[in-house]
């Protein structure tokens, strides 16, 4: 498994997706996949700066893991992400309603709306005074 | 990411290209606030444009209601990719996409 531990800031994001790239590079991930992957982690990762600590500073810990192999395929992405900020669960609320206007569109819930479409599974705890969120891809090999 | 812009008249059309996500939206979004003063019609061409994330998704809604009183706003040349996530959020209902 690997692991970073960031303090949860809108700039460290650069950070995260350096990690996230080499992990998924080294699972052999195609270049569109990473993309979807690096889009939902993006969500969720600024969700964790947007509300988690505010008004106060914390961290973030985000661990990349897989299951399955070239042996028993197929491969799974299992990301996690740990903040000790206050209690949140992003799935609890409702997805915003598509079907409103222009003017009345929320833009909140767009992101873990598109988690939720991209990710084959995602999960909350709120686990020893920490959120825990967790999502699952399976991995589409690179061709050749 | 770039932000390239070409004008006629009060018609303006911005190229958006690379990635467009929670590091670079605050600049996108100023460059852009700037350079569309007194702009009417106002073309987006995303042929370059390989990621964009809600954070980009807000400021295309702020330029669409912005766009909406004035003229007209219009995307164009969206990729399979890029397309997906208008798709998934129902922007592809809110906002003009030409082909």
């Amino acid at each position: 498994m690997k692991q970073i531990t960031v303090d949860a800031t809108r700039e460290n994001l650069a950070k995260v997706f350096d990690f996230l790239r080499d992990a998924l590079d080294e699972c052999g991930a195609s270049e569109r996949q990473i993309r979807q992957i690096k889009l939902c982690v993006e969500e969720i990762y600024i969700n964790i700066v947007s509300y988690a600590y505010t008004p106060g500073k914390g961290k973030a810990l985000i661990t990349f893991d897989t299951v399955g192999g070239i042996k028993s395929p197929p491969i799974r992405a299992v990301i996690s992400f740990t903040d000790r900020g206050c209690p949140f669960d992003p799935l609890s609320r409702e997805d915003p309603d598509l079907d409103l206007g222009l003017d009345e569109t929320p833009i909140g819930g767009l992101g873990i709306l598109i988690v939720k479409e991209t990710m084959d599974s995602v999960s909350y705890e709120r686990r020893n005074e920490q959120n825990i969120f967790t999502m699952i891809k399976t991995i589409d090999l690179q061709a050749g | 990411m770039k932000v390239e812009k070409s004008a006629d008249g009060t018609a303006m059309t911005v190229a958006l290209t690379g990635e467009v996500d929670s590091l670079n939206i605050n600049e996108i979004e100023e460059e852009l606030l700037k350079e569309v003063e007194g702009v009417k019609d106002l073309t987006f061409d995303m042929k370059e444009l390989e990621y964009i994330s809600s954070a980009g998704l807000r400021v295309l809604l702020q330029m669409q209601k912005m766009m909406k009183d004035r003229g007209s706003m219009v995307i164009r040349n969206t990729n399979e990719e890029v397309m997906g996530i208008f798709k998934v959020t129902g922007f592809v209902k809110l906002l003009n996409f030409e082909h």
